[in-house]
């Protein structure tokens, strides 16, 4: 078992347990709880002038029916903006139950708790909630055209504008020999895990504390915000997050209403009270993502090299603002991938619509920006004749020109500074997968059998890791259990087996003794999240450091027990020995003894750490003054900026010519995440998130009417991919060690979703011949789109000015 | 429209996993929420309640229905088998529960017993899928986890851990 755990393909520890019914998920905690159901707005903007709670307090089993008039102290305030920017002048955030006025379909407006469930929706159903309804936005379009507004006191409903610049744009186009500009639009899709969210509030009447369960990307997070709004110190509120069915981004929002409500409830009643978010509650009152109308004017050379790209874009935020514009500044800074844009600028307006909030769903961002970037790729090659390849070689950012600045500031406040990548290589590797250069022989015979396809291409480059901080605590017991907790929260991202792995090699003690605690703030108190591809790279790396201090303080305690010098053993499989000498040896068990002087022997082999057990200096304290009890060592990881990993992928499509079915024959990826931990849950997070791409490009979009009524909010018509809408994909993988942390790691977990509907346009464009700009596409819509085309004057032409 | 609200309860025994089971509920009580809340069965997972994701597949008789979509008392006389059923410990893996292991055919395990029943219930009558086979068979059911790519690998291998069970090799 000595073998290096790191790099291997290991089968994840947590599999047997998830497999037989043993997870522990939300809703499988609390039975006998009460249970929370909520009354939400069917109106996308209205006045609420009355609430009717009468009939329902008839409903056996019904404890408890709650307005935004019983919400008392904090609970009773606007929920915080998390993420305050100097661009969002106008930040709005809702209250926990709507106070006078929703602005949403889905908002919560009453909240009953009752004995279970279904009495708890029986009491809903006999709420009478009267509403003067008010004009509705819906759509960047009408948003941004400033009739109506979301808020009163907000103009134009925009939320947030930024302009950001990097050199003379003006003069960089004015000067290109070619100009090209593009309308690009992009629809909404969501997160949309199979569990959907859920809290569990335990009060504890007797000595005032509460412990909340909630399925939650930030456990750490919760907690303030909880404590926070309820008015308790934070040392009576403990939060866990148990097995998490999935986040992808919509649960690292915090704190949802419910969040408060149902502790706050819990509190008020003395009782447990529990809360699981049913689909439709998910689809109209979680969050969702992507929207944007994008306009891109780019100046390029005779070769296709850029000279200046001018970008403006206007993002649909929905109905508030929590979680800030983090969206809109990633897309973009992220925007610019693996290219020199030359001079660049990049405006944008972030706009409220009468919609579901907007937060970040995996790819944050990314996948806009990346659309819109390749987009113009394709747009200039086709223009100059060229490769899109080749047009997107060259506009590479060289290995030697690493680390590179982009001159912007990116999300989390620092410089958009490229630490590591070998883009060109990553290219070839992309182009003998898919087989590139051999495509047109392909498409040749394909046409004579009747048969239309394209490929398609893209690339990105994915900030991951961003700080502020994550940490590790190690602990060895006596038994030889090795205890790893980390603050961040796991959603399926496989963290018990990773970070036993990489604890595992660290400290030298076989995979099976290690046993990982995620998002327990009674384990860890200080933690920041699970999202922005941040798991391994930030608490991978802090439990390495914590692994190392515990490794030093092994080897100092067996060093004086075997009296020779640290430097002269090594730890491997559990067992400290001197180096060429392994029968002078200590079991790292018998240190965890020795390194907790005792008065009382608990069994007999903590008899060794007694007080009239061996030898001691009775002029030293039995715990030094720089020393503590215990083989335990915590450390943290905090980076100076984000690592910046990088793929590229390549899809070749089939186009019905008759029906315009759209098939995918091939989807290849190479990716780069520097070092990686477990090939296998590297490869997996590949696919999902390949998949999750697959989905909004071709299938996924929330289709709202004019009056703000989500029409497809049920899987039965939001079309979730299913086995067979996916394609098989092909992986490679380059390994480019990031600089800027102890283990090399940049982060995996977003970065299959960002280029796909990029690649699978550039692809529908190559296999139609005309330009694609609306994504997603159904078939009926490219058989519209081959209609306009065919009749020519439809699509307006792009071309130099 | 306002007269008191109450429930009337009833006994319902079920088979399940073998073992009869009664607990009293309303007649409206899901089969699936029976299974989670009054029996204690959280195996099975609620996704959707609108029959479309497939998380709450359980067997009846042996074949794979959506636990949502039924009412706790149509299910009485029938033997239902849950992702317990199929095999609740950890140590002692069934042939599809060992495949998604080695295949790394689940991340967040939400969806998972879903797809353990069916394909479970599916290589029973289909002992040798080719895997555009094992592909359809996994068809109805949802993950926003795996991409499905070592799902459909999962169902292959667990065909080959039953033929190497069924050979004699044990373990």
């Amino acid at each position: 078992m000595s073998t290096r755990q790191v790099g291997e393909k290991v089968q994840r520890v947590e599999d047997p347990r998830l497999l037989t019914g043993n997870g522990r998920y939300l809703d499988d905690l609390g039975q006998g709880a009460l249970q929370a159901a909520f009354v939400r707005s069917p109106h996308a903007h209205a006045r609420i002038t009355d609430i009717d709670v009468t009939d329902a307090l008839d409903v056996d089993g019904v404890e408890g029916i709650y307005t935004y008039e019983d919400l008392d102290g904090r609970t009773g305030e606007t929920l915080p903006v998390l993420i305050p920017h100097p661009s969002l002048t106008h930040p709005r955030t809702g209250h926990c139950l709507a106070r006078d006025v929703v602005k949403h379909v889905g908002e919560a407006v009453v909240m009953v708790v009752a004995r279970d469930r279904y009495l708890a929706e029986d009491a809903c159903a006999r709420i009478r909630v009267s509403y003067e309804p008010l004009p509705v936005v819906v759509g960047v379009e009408q948003a941004r055209s400033g009739g109506h507004r979301v808020h009163d006191d907000v103009p134009d409903n925009v939320a947030a504008h930024l302009v950001q610049e990097v050199g003379d744009v003006e003069a960089a186009l004015a000067a290109a020999p070619n100009t090209l500009t593009l309308e690009l639009d992009i629809e909404r899709s969501a997160s949309m895990p199979l569990e959907g969210k859920g809290v569990y509030a335990r009060w504890d009447t007797d000595d005032g504390s509460l412990r909340l369960y909630s399925s939650t990307q930030t456990s750490t997070g919760v907690r303030a915000a909880v404590a926070a709004k309820l008015g308790m110190p934070l040392a009576k509120v403990e939060v866990v997050t148990p097995d998490v069915g999935g986040g992808f981004g919509v649960k690292i929002v915090h704190p949802w209403p419910e969040e408060v409500l149902v502790p706050w409830a819990a509190r008020r009643l003395g009782r447990d009270v529990k809360w699981t978010e049913d689909r439709r509650e998910h689809f109209v009152s979680s969050s969702h993502e992507r929207g944007q109308l994008q306009q891109v004017t780019v100046g390029f050379d005779d070769d296709g090299r850029l000279l200046g790209l001018d970008v403006r874009f206007w993002h649909d935020n929905g109905a508030y603002t929590p979680y800030g514009v983090i969206v809109p500044i990633i897309t973009a800074t992220q925007l610019l991938g693996p290219y020199k844009p030359g001079a660049y600028r990049v405006e944008w307006w972030s706009l409220y619509t009468n919609t579901v909030l907007v937060t970040p769903y995996r790819g944050a961002g990314r996948p806009q920006g990346c659309y819109a970037m390749e987009r113009t790729m394709d747009a200039i090659a086709a223009h100059l004749g060229l490769d899109r390849a080749e047009v997107r070689s060259r506009n590479f950012i060289q290995p030697e020109e690493m680390p590179y600045d982009q001159g912007l500031m990116f999300q989390d406040g620092r410089p958009l500074r490229y630490d590591s990548g070998d883009f060109p290589a990553s290219l070839a590797k992309l182009k003998a997968l898919v087989g590139w250069d051999d495509f047109a022989a392909y498409r040749a015979l394909a046409e004579r059998e009747g048969r239309r396809v394209g490929i398609g291409i893209g690339c990105y480059v994915e900030g991951t890791g961003v700080g502020p901080y994550e940490g590790g605590v190690v602990q060895v017991e006596t038994s030889g259990r090795v205890n790893v907790a980390t603050g961040l929260t796991t959603q399926g991202q496989s963290h018990q087996t990773a970070f036993a792995q990489i604890v595992a090699d660290e400290l030298g003690v076989p995979m099976a003794d290690v046993h990982v605690t995620t998002g327990d703030t009674r384990r860890m108190a200080y933690a920041v999240g699970t999202f922005a591809s941040r798991g391994a790279v930030m608490s991978g790396n802090a439990v390495a450091l914590a692994a190392r201090v515990v490794r030093a303080k092994a080897l100092r305690i067996a060093a004086d027990a075997l009296e020779v010098s640290p430097d002269d053993l090594d730890i491997a499989d559990g067992v400290i020995a001197v180096k060429g000498a392994p029968g002078t040896s200590i079991d790292l068990k018998t240190v965890a003894v020795l390194s907790n002087p005792l008065r009382y022997a608990f069994d007999t082999s903590a008899q060794a750490a007694t007080q009239f057990a061996g030898t001691f200096d009775p002029e030293k304290p039995p715990v030094a003054d720089d020393d503590e009890p215990g083989l335990e060592g915590q450390d943290f990881y905090s980076p100076t900026q984000a690592t910046f990993a990088n793929g590229m992928h390549a899809a070749v499509v089939e186009t019905d010519p008759v029906t315009a079915e759209i098939r995918i024959l091939r989807y290849c990826v190479v990716h780069d995440c520097g070092t990686m931990v477990n090939p296998m849950v590297v490869e997996g997070q590949v696919h999902g998130g390949v998949a999750q791409g697959v989905g909004g490009a071709l299938y996924e979009r929330m289709v709202y009417d004019e009056s703000g009524q989500l029409l497809n909010a049920s899987f039965m018509d939001f079309l979730m991919p299913y086995a067979t809408e996916v394609p098989h994909i092909e992986t490679d993988h380059l390994e480019t060690p990031s600089p800027l942390n102890p283990l090399g790691i940049k982060g995996a977990g977003e970065a299959g979703t960002i280029p796909v509907t990029a690649v699978i346009a550039s692809a529908l464009e190559d296999a139609e011949g005309f330009p694609i700009r609306s994504m997603p596409i159904s078939p009926s819509e490219l058989w519209e789109l081959r209609l306009a085309h065919a009749s020519d004057t439809a699509a307006p032409q792009e071309g130099s000015p | 429209m306002s007269e008191p609200v109450t429930e009337q309860l009833i006994e319902i025994t079920l088979r399940v996993n073998g073992v009869p089971r009664t607990a009293a509920a309303p007649a409206r009580r899901l089969l699936s929420d029976f299974l989670r809340h009054d029996l204690g069965l959280t195996g099975t997972h609620v996704g959707c309640e609108h029959g479309v994701c497939g998380a709450c597949t359980v067997l009846l008789d042996g074949d794979p229905v959506r636990s949502c979509l039924l009412f706790a008392v149509t299910a009485r006389g029938h033997e239902i088998t849950t992702i317990e059923g199929i095999g609740d410990d950890p140590a002692a893996l069934s042939p599809v529960q060992q495949a998604f292991v080695e295949c790394h055919g689940l991340q967040c395990g939400f969806c998972t017993p879903g797809f353990v029943t069916t394909i479970t219930a599916y290589l029973d009558e289909h002992p040798d899928p080719t895997p555009e086979q094992a592909r359809e068979a996994v068809s109805g059911n949802l993950c926003r986890c795996t991409g499905y790519q070592n799902i459909v690998r999962s169902v292959l291998r667990a065909a080959e851990i039953r033929r190497e069970r069924a050979g004699g090799d044990d373990r």
